[in-house]
């Protein structure tokens, strides 16, 4: 694991090729049903009636999540985005992959970013077999492509390890192994940009370090990664550049090793 | 935590390099931006292998826990439609005056739960489904058209058991059960564009979801689904006008265009004036229509 960080790809600044560029960001979320009337009925209605007026006086809250974050990615970096619980990492991420509205600023993207989140949906009364096809196809593969991967993809996950489980229904899954799976199908396109929330605390050790070889592998193959993970060992073994976001807002950007020792630092200890 | 109201300074632009010149130069696109009706269109088309996957993995999905499993599909329908039989044919007596009773009310019975079901399923066709919209991207006329289509293939198995109860209560075989393949046609497009409207609104409201079946109940008693419109309207003096939007209310138009494909005692006559002309009229507004009005607010679903 520990060689990844040598073998970082030597890049010109000059001919650089940015893949997401995000340029002064804000995100602020609107939360119904708040402060004065508390969610009542007739509060409801009134928002209703008076519409945008009604925002203030009838209690719905903004929620500045993300505050004027800029950043540049380039082809064949992994970041990792680090910063305690209700930072923004999530919020930051799915407004890359244009999910989220911005309030202020803008998010280029070069193609399309694709967020590999723990919550994909799949449906858990179909087997794991049309799970791989229907998220294939989902993303954009045609059935000769999703045909083609198919054994890749069951091979990677590791479902079939312990018995046939692929040909029973998602819903008898243990939610390490629905989770491999999910991941093991978003895992087998080819994204320009690929951003992974949280997916690798999920699974069995030998299956992160699985992910991991994944993660690098669609590196190589030009494309932007992006990792949220609480788990900074994660994020040493597979980013060299890291994002810290602290109340929304950006911190550090830089090095992978400068910036978790200071991260180390302001949360008191390894972590 | 990081509840702030007021917006922060903003933070001063790198002054070598202008975000906006430096996307432009590599060619990078706006994250989140609505594209064009005929890219939309084209992207659409692209994921048709997905539509339709999606629609057979939902049809298969729904009867994947009970025990006699994909019976249900044929059972359903034929079990609803006793339901109505024993309460509009035999409690109530609505079947005077209407030849081959059953035949008529099995198929507006049908027919009809095929436009119902897809407007509900429209309904909740982006709220029921924000985790895939919030994890993956296509575009999201995809949902709503899948949703249509599900309910299409719902119906072939009704169909099939609506050929048994025709067989069994002696309706001949003829030509013209060829026409209920464009009347099909006709009436999935009219359902997926309502589905496609229903799918903007309820995903801005999803309360309508609640709301609905009124709506759909009420818009089923006027469409003459256990009754003849033709019958019960000649003896009651009724303005020009209602009788008029009570004729080309597009469920009675599907309704009765089935009737008249399917039951040798339903005559031409009982349909109204320039039926098909109405029938492709109603496919076409809300087909066309009901797709622009979806794509219009593309970028805004499963946000929020």
């Amino acid at each position: 694991m520990a060689d990844t960080r040598n073998e970082r790809v030597p890049t010109v600044i000059a001919d650089r090729v940015p893949t997401v560029i995000a340029d002064r960001v804000d995100i602020v979320y609107r939360v119904n049903g708040t402060g004065a009337g508390r969610g009542s009925a007739t509060a409801a209605l009134n928002r209703i009636l008076r519409g945008k007026k009604a925002e203030q006086t009838a209690g719905v809250r903004k929620v500045h999540a993300v505050k004027s974050v800029s950043f540049t990615a380039y082809k064949g970096e992994a970041i990792g985005l680090i910063g305690t619980n209700g930072s923004g990492k999530s919020t930051l991420l799915k407004a890359v992959a244009g999910l989220l509205p911005v309030e202020n600023g803008r998010i280029y993207t070069n193609g399309q970013p694709s967020l590999l989140g723990v919550n994909a949906a799949l449906m858990n009364d179909l087997t794991g077999e049309r799970n791989v096809l229907l998220g294939g196809l989902a993303m954009g593969m045609s059935r000769e492509q999703v045909r083609e991967r198919y054994q890749e993809i069951v091979d990677f996950s590791g479902i079939n390890e312990k018995g046939d489980f692929i040909t029973l229904p998602m819903r008898t899954y243990s939610s390490g192994m629905a989770a491999r799976l999910r991941f093991s199908i978003a895992a087998a396109k080819d994204h320009d940009v690929l951003m992974i929330d949280e997916a690798l605390a999920t699974g069995d050790r030998s299956f992160q370090k699985r992910s991991e070889a994944r993660i690098r592998e669609l590196r190589k193959h030009a494309g932007t990664v992006f990792l949220v993970s609480h788990n900074n060992k994660s994020i040493r073994d597979t980013c060299e550049r890291v994002l810290w976001l602290e109340r929304g807002e950006l911190r550090m950007d830089g090095n992978t090793e400068d910036v978790l020792k200071e991260y180390e630092k302001f949360t008191g200890g390894k972590g | 935590m990081s509840q702030v109201l007021d917006t922060p300074p903003p933070a001063p632009a790198t002054p070598e390099d202008d975000p906006a010149a430096l996307a432009a130069r590599h060619g990078l696109t706006v994250s989140g931006a609505r594209p064009s009706l005929p890219a939309y269109i084209r992207q659409l088309w692209a994921r048709r292998h997905f539509i339709t996957a999606f629609a057979t993995a939902k049809l298969t999905a729904q009867y994947s826990q009970a025990k006699l499993g994909q019976v249900w599909q044929v059972a359903t329908p034929l079990l609803n439609a006793a339901v109505y039989y024993f309460i509009f044919g035999f409690l109530m007596g609505t079947s005077r005056g209407v030849p081959d009773y059953v035949p008529f009310l099995v198929t507006g019975v049908f027919v009809w739960t095929f436009t119902q079901s897809s407007i509900m399923a429209g309904t909740r066709a982006i709220s029921g489904s924000l985790g895939l919209v919030r994890a993956l991207h296509f575009p999201r006329a995809a949902l709503p058209v899948s949703y249509a289509l599900q309910q299409l293939q719902q119906l072939l198995f009704s169909m099939a058991a609506l050929i048994v109860i025709l067989l069994c209560f002696g309706v001949p075989v003829g030509a013209s059960w060829l026409l209920t393949i464009p009347a099909l046609a006709l009436q999935f497009v009219f359902n997926a564009g309502v589905a496609m409207v229903m799918a903007r609104m309820g995903a801005k409201t999803p309360d309508l979801a609640q709301l609905m079946p009124f709506l759909l109940r009420t818009w089923m008693y006027v469409s003459g689904v256990m009754w003849s419109i033709d019958r019960v309207l000649s003896n009651q003096h009724l303005p020009q006008a209602v009788l008029l939007a009570l004729e080309c209310n597009p469920a009675a138009i599907y309704i009765d265009l089935m009737r008249f494909a399917l039951i040798d005692t339903f005559h031409a006559s009982q349909l109204p004036h320039h039926v098909w002309a109405v029938a492709i009229g109603w496919a076409l507004v809300a087909g066309v229509g009901g797709f622009i009005y979806f794509w219009k607010a593309e970028e805004t679903y499963g946000r929020g």
